[in-house]
């Protein structure tokens, strides 16, 4: 291999939880990389989810998904400052329509007051539609739960990425790893396109994929199977159809399709759950659909059909044993799992960072602290949100800041160069609109697409024809054919 | 902030814009300004550079930058009309005051007498018809496509298919065409184009483009870029007929499934709007609602044909400046205009009986389905006031007739305009 380097660890995966792990390895004096396969962090489930931050009742006593996922929602309330994350703490409610259901919601409770979950209340038909007016008339009761909230998922990946990278973590993009190199039972290292990377630790933190990356280091001790789940999201104007996250009455196997609020002011319908065989396969159905439009209208019957903008699909990583797989393997030494996580993996991210630390330094991992770390991220300016008189400085610093560039979100062409710019900056269009909000509102990139094109290639300084949306074979433009008809005005 | 005042401000500078101003200026407005985000005057106009525009104003085919160019010098050699270009509208509040930001004066303040709302429309897109399937590159809105090729330069894709046969998709099949990429359909859920008949005619027919009505598409294939859309047939419910299934391989989806009239700025200011336009309920000078906000072209209803969007912002312009300078007078009773029985839209809703006014309410109307040989009546009280018959009438193509003062001073409360079979 003409290119080597060496670090401590490697972690495989720059989802929110390999983020999550980057930043709390930030707090160690490690050289640590983190290598994700695509051309931007955050592309895999942690962009396509629910997007809440659980109370915590949801899971049984004494589960890793409990532990994590309350240790997780408390951490969220100081990363929310450290970090500058969009969250929110709206609380929640599980709604029950008959008494079989209010029996459930007691269990619930008694579940998430073992599971330490403060605060929960099961409240009557009149408070719950008083919380909610446009629930269903056939509301009896639900279970409140003021420490639920919703986030921005791929705000916080991004916002642990920052922050690791900042105190010295370095981040890889477009560089999946293909092989893993274990010598008599240890690993040593990675390789990918960039070259070989020598380590004693890895981390896998690859989510659907994490099974077939355990397996290149020599452990097939469990798999992951993906359960696909669907969205329909709908525009700000109808953003006040609920003001907290509304969840049926679970059943055995799934939470059921909720009714919540988004932090940008959007509202979503979903997810179903298909399982499905194929990780790849990200489509939405005309039939899983219409189920969530069904089973959304018994919450909330008057759901605005015409005013949805967009539909989507995220995988859950399901792992068979049905928890997470948050251990070293037993297989292969120096290798840890960071795997199956599903819902409530958002939530528990940062809680997982805490444990796989506690596991590295178990496997003899030195853990020096590293006096220099900086909890805390700049903070990043957002045009709409400033007042006339920090919008007119921010303008008379940078005219960039004076071109709205997405009319819908109000998005400057000053905000999209910063995102170019700024640490694990945006490479595609698909980048910015995340980073952004370019291109999220309801018409959904069809103004400004063709204008943060243009702005990526001026600033990446590529072609139009080589800006891609989102995957490296993801091209948005070709240059016209030559010789082809060409017909201009005649002004 | 920088803080400006002018009699007359229009936002937006497409064709209805660029007439309102003209006409304000000559109607007495002392200071007009037209506030356009884009970096040039003209509108959609500017992207659209195939021929076909100003038949009934200029009697002449122009092209559309020729056409906004005939404006753009009417607008330059009036000096009292003052540009604001690269400058986008972010607030209007109910006392006219604007708030505006660009790159040169930063945040802008401006102070008007009257307002009118230009502002056109954007495209209705993917994730509003929920279109399922994967969400790979090669999925475009017609007019974001027609906008990447005909002013940047680029083609959105080599193998297209079309969903919608609106007129920019129809145009869209030719332009691709003649880019010399392969447009393998247009389809169409609708039992009939949408479009303008001479664009079915040039666009499709002439290229040899196959248009399938009653159908539409059923999944979007493909990871990075797309790879191929299912299609099905569709009942009368606009149902997909099972087993009716078939496999187009494309690399790109353009799709043309309807123009929504961009009022985010009059809903914020609370203005009625018409439920079946998407635009304000205007009367027939063009005021909406609130006293001094009036509206004219694509933000009031979808135009098929510019020259009427124009004629819309000339008389929008004239009653802008009449509100300016204080001689709108007093406007007597208000009558309601109804579309109903096979009439889809009705512009404008509102009649106000103007003393002194001797002009005719020009009325613009849609019908819901393609009719042959029907009636269009206007009624009122459940006399007639005005009958004409139509040999053909479809979605696509705008109505348009003159209600002479005399049979609006019979009227009652309200007219409906209905057909007649
Ligand atoms: C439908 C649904 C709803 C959910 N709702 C919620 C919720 O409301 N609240 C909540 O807390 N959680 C929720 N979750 C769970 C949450 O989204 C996930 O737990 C979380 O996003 C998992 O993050 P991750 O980093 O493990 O996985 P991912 O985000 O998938 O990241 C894994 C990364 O590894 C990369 N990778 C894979 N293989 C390689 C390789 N060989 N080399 C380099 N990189 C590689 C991938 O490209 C990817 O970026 C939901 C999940 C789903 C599917
Ligand atoms: C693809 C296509 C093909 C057509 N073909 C023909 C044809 O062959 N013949 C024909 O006669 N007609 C044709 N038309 C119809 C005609 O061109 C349009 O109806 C007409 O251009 C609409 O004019 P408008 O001024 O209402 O809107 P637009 O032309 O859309 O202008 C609106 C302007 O307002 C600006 N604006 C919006 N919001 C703001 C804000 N907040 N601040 C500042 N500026 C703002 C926009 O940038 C834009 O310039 C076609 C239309 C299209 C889309």
């Amino acid at each position: 291999m003409e290119n080597s380097w060496k670090a401590d660890v490697v972690i495989i995966g720059g989802g929110i939880v390999g983020a999550a792990i980057a930043r709390e390895l930030g707090k160690y004096k490690l050289d640590t990389v983190l290598l994700e396969r695509y051309p931007d962090l955050a592309m895999g489930t942690t962009k396509a989810n629910s997007a809440i931050l659980h109370a915590g009742f949801d899971a049984p006593e004494g589960s890793l998904k409990a532990l994590l996922n309350v240790r997780g929602n408390e951490l969220y309330r100081q990363l929310k400052h450290e970090l500058g994350l969009e969250l929110d703490l709206t609380g929640s409610l599980v709604v029950a329509t008959n008494n079989e259901e209010m029996d459930v919601l007691a269990e619930l409770k008694v579940r998430g007051q073992k599971n330490g979950v403060e605060g929960l209340k099961i409240i009557g038909r009149e408070e719950a539609l008083t919380r909610e007016p446009n629930l269903s008339a056939e509301v009896v009761g639900a279970l409140y739960a003021p420490t639920g909230g919703i986030m921005w998922p791929f705000g916080a990946a991004l916002a642990f990425a920052e922050n690791a990278v900042q105190n010295g973590v370095e981040v890889r993009i477009n560089c999946p790893v293909t092989k893993i190199e274990v010598i008599e039972g240890k690993v040593t290292g990675v390789y990918t396109p960039d070259g070989f990377i020598a380590a004693k630790y890895i981390i896998n933190a690859a989510g659907i994929e994490a099974d077939n990356v355990s397996r290149l280091a020599g452990d097939d001790s469990f798999t992951i199977k993906p359960r696909k789940g669907e969205y329909i999201l709908f525009d700000k104007a109808v953003g006040n159809l609920v003001k907290t996250i509304v969840f049926p009455t679970p059943s055995k196997v799934s939470k059921g399709i909720l009714v919540a609020p988004t932090v940008h002011g959007n509202v979503f319908i979903g997810p179903n759950a298909t399982d499905s065989d194929d990780k790849g396969d990200l489509a939405t159905t005309g039939r899983g659909l219409a189920e969530i439009v069904a089973r959304a209208q018994k919450l909330v019957p008057n759901i605005p059909l015409t005013s949805s903008i967009t539909q989507f699909a995220g995988l859950r990583a399901a792992a068979d044993c049905g928890d997470f797989v948050i251990r070293a393997s037993n297989l292969t030494k120096g290798l840890v799992h960071a795997a199956g996580i599903q819902s409530p993996g958002l939530t528990a991210a940062p809680a997982i960072g805490e444990m796989v630390v506690g596991i590295l330094g178990e496997l003899g991992l030195e853990l020096k602290p590293n006096t220099n770390f900086n909890p805390v991220n700049p903070p990043k300016l957002v045009f709409s949100q400033l007042d006339d008189e920090a919008k007119m400085t921010a303008i008379k610093e940078n005219p960039l800041y004076g071109r709205i560039i997405c009319r819908c979100e109000t998005v400057t062409e000053g905000e999209i160069v910063a995102a170019i710019h700024s640490l694990c900056g945006a490479r595609t269009v698909d980048g910015v609109k995340r980073r952004t909000r370019a291109g999220m509102g309801r018409c959904q990139g069809g103004f400004c697409g063709p204008r943060v094109t243009a702005i990526l290639a001026r600033e990446l300084n590529i072609p139009i024809t080589a800006v891609i949306k989102d995957t490296a074979d993801s091209q948005l433009f070709f240059n016209k054919i030559p010789g082809s008809c060409e017909v201009t005005g005649d002004a | 902030m920088h803080e400006e005042i002018f009699d007359v401000v229009i936002i937006g500078g497409g064709p209805a814009g660029l007439a309102a101003a003209v006409s304000a200026s000559d109607n007495g407005a002392a200071r007009v300004l037209v506030i356009e985000r884009d970096r040039e005057l003209g509108g959609i106009l500017q992207q659209c550079i195939h021929n076909g525009f100003g038949l009934h104003r200029f009697k002449e085919e122009l092209t559309g930058p020729g056409y906004a160019l005939r404006y753009i010098k009417m607008v330059e050699a009036r000096s009292n009309i003052t540009v604001m270009l690269d400058t986008m509208v972010l607030a209007v509040a109910a006392d006219k005051t604007i708030v505006a930001v660009n790159s040169r004066d930063g945040m802008i303040k401006i102070t008007a007498k009257a307002v009118i709302f230009t502002m056109g429309c954007r495209e209705r897109t993917r994730g509003a018809i929920r279109i399922p399937g994967s969400r790979p590159a090669g999925v475009f809105t017609a007019g974001a496509a027609q906008r990447m090729v005909n002013m940047e330069g680029y083609l959105p894709g080599k193998k297209v298919v079309i969903l919608g046969s609106g007129d920019i998709g129809l145009i869209m099949a030719r332009r691709m065409s003649l880019e010399g990429t392969r447009v393998e359909a247009v389809l169409e859920i609708m039992a009939y184009s949408n479009g303008l008949t001479r664009n079915v005619v040039q666009c499709l027919e002439d290229y040899n483009i196959p248009l399938y009505l009653s159908h539409t598409i059923l999944a979007v294939h493909g990871n990075g870029r797309v790879t191929g859309v299912t299609c099905a047939k569709v009942d009368a419910a606009m149902r997909p007929i099972a087993g009716t299934e078939f496999y187009l391989e494309c690399d790109c989806l353009l799709l043309s499934v309807g123009l929504i009239p961009e009022n985010e700025l009059s809903r914020e200011l609370g203005i009625e709007m018409d439920g079946r336009t998407s635009g304000p309920v205007v009367d027939q000078l063009r005021q909406t609602g609130l006293p001094g906000f009036f509206a004219a072209g694509n933000v009031v209803h979808v135009h098929d044909l510019v020259d009427f969007v124009s004629e819309e912002g000339e008389i929008a312009g004239k009653y802008a400046a009449w509100h300016a300078n204080g001689k709108m007078g007093d406007c007597g009773c208000l009558i309601t205009v109804k579309a109903a029985n096979g009439v889809r839209t009705a512009v404008p809703q509102v009649i106000r009986a103007v003393s002194g006014n001797t002009e005719p309410v020009r009325l613009y109307m849609r019908v819901e389905k393609p009719e042959k040989n029907v009636t269009l009546a206007i009624l009122s009280d459940g006399q007639v006031l005005l009958e004409r018959k139509l040999r053909v009438a479809k979605p696509g193509e705008m109505i348009v007739v003159d209600l002479p003062v005399e049979n609006i001073k019979k009227i009652g409360d309200d007219i409906t305009v209905v057909l007649k079979h």
